[in-house]
């Protein structure tokens, strides 16, 4: 058994959001670029190149990239050979507590969704643990903004729409949303599984890395047929139009039932802050 | 470039035109959700506003904690159609500019025609460039709401781009039409 301590997840959390917040993944940036020189609208171009400045000029004098510093979204893989003391998700909202009130981050979460009072430290995190064989303890953490979120949507398809209605349904999704998701974006999309299990893909496929790829010969074709047609809509950076609406679409699959094609497409803005790191 | 003297010239706001760029200087006002609400009940039950919104503009955005040294934390644009419903009653009042990010309503739009009013875009996600620009931050009222206070902001050169002006151009529709292919 290998022992973890609790304290020793706090401050790893802590370190992680205030990170994600102020420094861009630098594939997302080296993708930013790309699509700075690939884009034909001017202004497109004019609104990629102040992106890409004001990720580098964040990560320059560790500024939050965007002042929409998310909820924190936080998913523990845990080996069965692990141990630890304690409630284990007091230990990650103590780590989001210090991040946001100590690191300068926007406090976005209220207590209630009706009474909407705000809890004034970003807590409750959303936290996700997965169970894996071993003794890995992994942390991935997310700050997710709301304009990107508030565009996603679940959708119970049937069989017969097939990958025809999965695409339709996508561009839909997409070109509806227009500039209020900060395009370009990145499209996670959740195929297969039942309602609850096809929103938690989604997610996942926005926590993999901006430049790998889909194992999976289908869900790979899918990926790269999705961004091209999506990128044919017109919609451009911040919605002003041009040929860059999407820098990737990641696709992850499940098994499901006969009667069933569950799809959830979470929407990803060009800020697309995640840490990842093994304790 | 256009500079846009804040308060602004109603004949200057009238003649800008879908995708220009401005450069803002002078003082502009942030409000979000939370702060709309309270602003229009005011003017429901007839009270005035703790702010002069008459040829004035409007941002919306809810920034981050300033770090030690600087004015205002990152500053950049949140959705604007969330403030759909509260466009008219300010609009009314004298509002001439909004700042924010995203489409909005056709209603919306008309109403920017109605009071010779425009929308003006600031990129989302480049809220630490955006800040550089912010010299003066102090928060007006409702404190109590945090980063959705009413804070008032001194800028120099907030560089925005015309959205909607007031004789009904949209630069999204015209953007998106121009380089849609399926």
């Amino acid at each position: 058994m290998r022992k973890i301590e609790l304290a020793e997840v706090t401050a790893k959390i802590k370190e992680m959001f205030i990170e994600a917040c102020e420094d861009i993944p630098e594939n997302v940036l080296k993708t930013l670029k790309n699509a700075e020189a690939e884009e034909q609208s001017p202004l497109g171009r004019e609104v990629l190149e102040k992106i890409v400045e004001n990720d580098l000029l964040a990560r320059d004098k560790h500024l939050p990239i965007c002042q929409d510093t998310g909820v924190a979204v936080v998913m523990l893989t845990i080996g069965s050979e692990v141990v630890f003391e304690g409630d284990i998700y007091e230990a990650v909202n103590d780590g989001v507590r210090q991040a946001y009130t100590e690191g300068y981050l926007r406090k976005s979460v209220v207590r209630h969704p009706l009474d909407r009072v705000n809890t004034k430290d970003n807590t409750p995190a959303i936290v996700h643990v997965k169970i894996v064989p071993g003794d890995v303890f992994r942390i991935d953490v997310a700050p997710k903004g709301g304009g990107s979120e508030n565009m996603s949507v679940v959708k119970m398809l049937i069989p017969a729409d097939g990958v025809e209605g999965i695409k339709k349904l996508v561009l839909n999704t997409v070109f509806n949303a227009g500039g209020k998701p900060c395009p370009p974006i990145i499209v996670g999309l959740g195929i297969g599984g039942n309602f609850e299990k096809c929103a938690m893909m989604a997610k996942e496929a926005l926590f993999r890395e901006i430049d790998d790829k889909s194992p999976d010969p289908i869900a790979r074709k899918l990926e790269e047929e999705l961004l091209e047609e999506i990128n044919k809509l017109g919609v451009g950076p911040m919605g002003f139009g041009g040929t860059v609406t999407c820098l990737a679409v990641k696709v992850n699959t499940y098994p499901c039932h006969i009667a069933s094609l569950p799809v959830a497409i979470n929407i990803q803005c060009h800020a697309a802050r995640h840490k990842s790191c093994n304790l | 470039m256009i500079e846009l003297k804040s308060p602004v010239d109603e004949n200057l706001v009238r003649s800008l035109r879908a995708g220009d760029t401005v450069h803002i200087t002078g003082v502009i006002y942030t409000g979000r959700d939370a702060a709309h609400k309270r602003l229009c009940e005011l003017l429901e039950r007839g009270e005035p506003l703790p702010i002069d919104v008459k040829n004035s503009i409007i941002y919306y955005v809810g920034p981050t904690p300033a770090k030690p040294g600087r004015a205002i934390g990152s500053a950049g644009p949140t959705s604007s159609y969330r403030m759909d419903p509260y466009a008219e009653p300010l609009l009314k009042q004298g509002l001439k500019v909004m700042v924010g990010k995203g489409s909005r309503s056709s209603q919306f739009k008309q109403l920017l025609q109605q009071y010779g009013g425009v929308y003006l875009s600031a990129i989302g996600g480049a809220a630490a460039s955006i800040s550089e620009t912010i010299k003066k931050c102090e928060v007006v009222t409702y404190e109590d709401l945090g980063a959705e206070a009413i804070h008032r902001l001194e800028v120099e050169d907030f560089y925005a781009i015309v959205t909607y002006d007031s004789v009904g151009n949209d630069l999204f529709e015209q953007g998106i039409e121009k380089y849609r292919q399926i």
